[in-house]
């Protein structure tokens, strides 16, 4: 089981290569879009990516919700 | 004739030859060839295995974030799109986007995406196509990114119309700036599909050179060695302004557009009509709106690709349309075919041969066919004071554009 902190410095990797977010940025209390500055398209490979690295699956209507780094991390958490 | 003058007054181009229009230009006067051999693992199963590859990759230009987000054709399109911006002054001079016009069209647009992402799709599945590939593929992309980069609203037009599309971008623009809609048009074209399945379909209609063991002597329009064209990537862009718009901002003029000629062949998808009718057609109507007769064209930057077909035929029709006096060249001897990007590319050549008063030379026409009775600039760039110079670009599908620039 991966910690909170591991989930949170795999998707500041993630982040990086998709986005070009700096991974100092990338927090919990984070907004991908507001704060991170990352659009609808980029947000879309993100999940693959993180599906990918944490084996979770990502439905598509859960994306909505994820949107902070600390609800994906949650909703990673708890579906890995 | 139209009572509206427009003028070239910014130029942009990264090709086989160099990264920008500066070193493009060092080379064509040199004569230097930017044929190169394949190197990629996939070229050893092909009958051509040679190409006129970028000579400054997009990644040494482009961010590489931004870049994972662009077709290659695409972000050349930017990168040339660019450097004219730059040149032309217009950085910080509050153009109203509402007078700045796009015109911007690729042959084979965003192929290289198309083929990528299927791989991915055929290999991983649906869920790992990228989300970013319609905007890739879709040919409209180069033009509508520039548009987005520079705030373009009076319109963003993509060409599509094979080799002729960068001519045809350029006399669109044209069109564009005399009906008023624009001060401003950045036009221009784009290619960039180096992978196998072009070089297997053009190679399957033998229209591609194969003389894989000399890369450097595989373009040679109207010599009797030429077997085909050399596939090559690049992309060129011109601003085109309004004369007035221009001469009141201070900007640095470097020819008139001062006609375009557009027509069709209507008669084969590839085959070009072999006594030029069409192309005949288009360089007359391109002097006659230029409000000069054929005696005033001092030099015809002409299409010839190196195809056996295709090369003589507008040897006929600059005989007709022109006069046997101007001094011919082909930079393609050079540059390799930049298709979509080649009338942008050698809009530019010919647009600095009346800035420079020399003509960029034709290379390796060691052996001229028997029916070549025009003047080239073979082998060395030829000195040649110039008022008036055409560009003539010829594509697939019977389109033909010729484009008359002048000295400002």
């Amino acid at each position: 089981m991966a910690t909170r902190e591991e989930i949170t410095s795999g998707l500041a990797e993630i982040l990086e290569e998709v986005a070009g977010v700096n991974p100092d940025d990338v927090a919990e209390e984070k907004s991908f879009t507001d704060d991170l500055d990352v659009d609808s398209l980029s947000m879309v490979e993100v999940v693959v990516a993180a599906e990918e690295k944490f084996g979770v699956k990502i439905p598509d209507n859960e994306v909505q919700n994820l949107k902070t780094v600390g609800d994906a991390v949650s909703y990673i958490e708890a579906n890995h | 004739m139209s009572n509206v003058d427009v003028v070239v007054t910014g130029l942009g181009a990264t090709t086989p030859l160099g990264g920008d229009v500066a070193s493009t230009w060092d080379a064509m006067l040199a004569g230097r060839s930017g044929v190169r051999a394949l190197t990629q693992e996939w070229a050893a199963q092909l009958t051509v295995r040679i190409a006129a590859e970028l000579a400054v990759e997009p990644s040494e230009v482009i961010e590489r974030v931004r870049l994972r987000r662009l077709d290659r054709s695409e972000a050349i399109a930017l990168i040339a799109a660019k450097q004219a911006w730059a040149d032309a002054g217009l950085e910080g001079t509050g153009l109203d986007p509402e007078r700045l016009g796009v015109s911007f069209g690729s042959g084979i647009g965003g192929a290289q995406t198309l083929l990528n992402q299927d791989d991915i799709l055929e290999a991983q599945g649906p869920r790992k196509v990228s989300p970013h590939t319609v905007p890739m593929l879709m040919p409209n992309g180069p033009a509508a990114w520039i548009g987005i980069d520079f705030g373009a609203q009076a319109g963003v037009h993509a060409m599509a119309s094979a080799c002729a599309t960068g001519a045809e971008a350029l006399a669109l623009g044209l069109d564009i700036i005399r009906s008023g809609r624009a001060d401003v048009v950045i036009a221009g074209g784009t290619e960039a599909v180096i992978h196998p399945l072009p070089f297997a379909g053009f190679a399957s209609m033998r229209a591609m050179s194969t003389r894989n063991d000399e890369p450097e002597k595989a373009s040679r329009p109207w010599d009797k060695g030429r077997d085909g064209f050399v596939f090559g990537e690049g992309s060129g862009a011109v601003i085109l302004e309004r004369a007035d718009h221009a001469k009141a901002r201070g900007a640095r003029v470097y020819a008139r557009l001062a006609g375009a000629g557009i027509t069709s062949d209507g008669y084969d998808i590839v085959q070009p009509d072999p006594e030029c009718k069409g192309g005949i057609r288009a360089m007359s109507k391109a002097i006659r709106d230029a409000g000069l007769t054929g005696a005033d064209i001092a030099h015809v930057n002409a299409h010839a690709t190196s195809t056996p077909a295709g090369d003589m035929g507008e040897i006929i029709g600059i005989r007709t349309a022109v006069g046997s006096h101007p001094v011919i060249t082909s930079t393609k001897s050079m540059s390799g075919h930049l298709l979509g990007a080649a009338g942008a590319v050698e809009s530019i050549a010919a647009i600095l041969a009346i800035r420079d008063s020399v003509v960029p030379p034709t290379i390796n026409l060691d052996d001229p066919d028997e029916r070549l009775d025009l003047d080239v600039a073979a082998h060395k760039a030829r000195p040649l004071e110039i008022h008036a110079a055409m560009n003539n670009s010829f594509g697939f599908g019977g389109h033909n554009v010729a484009l008359v620039f002048t000295r400002p």
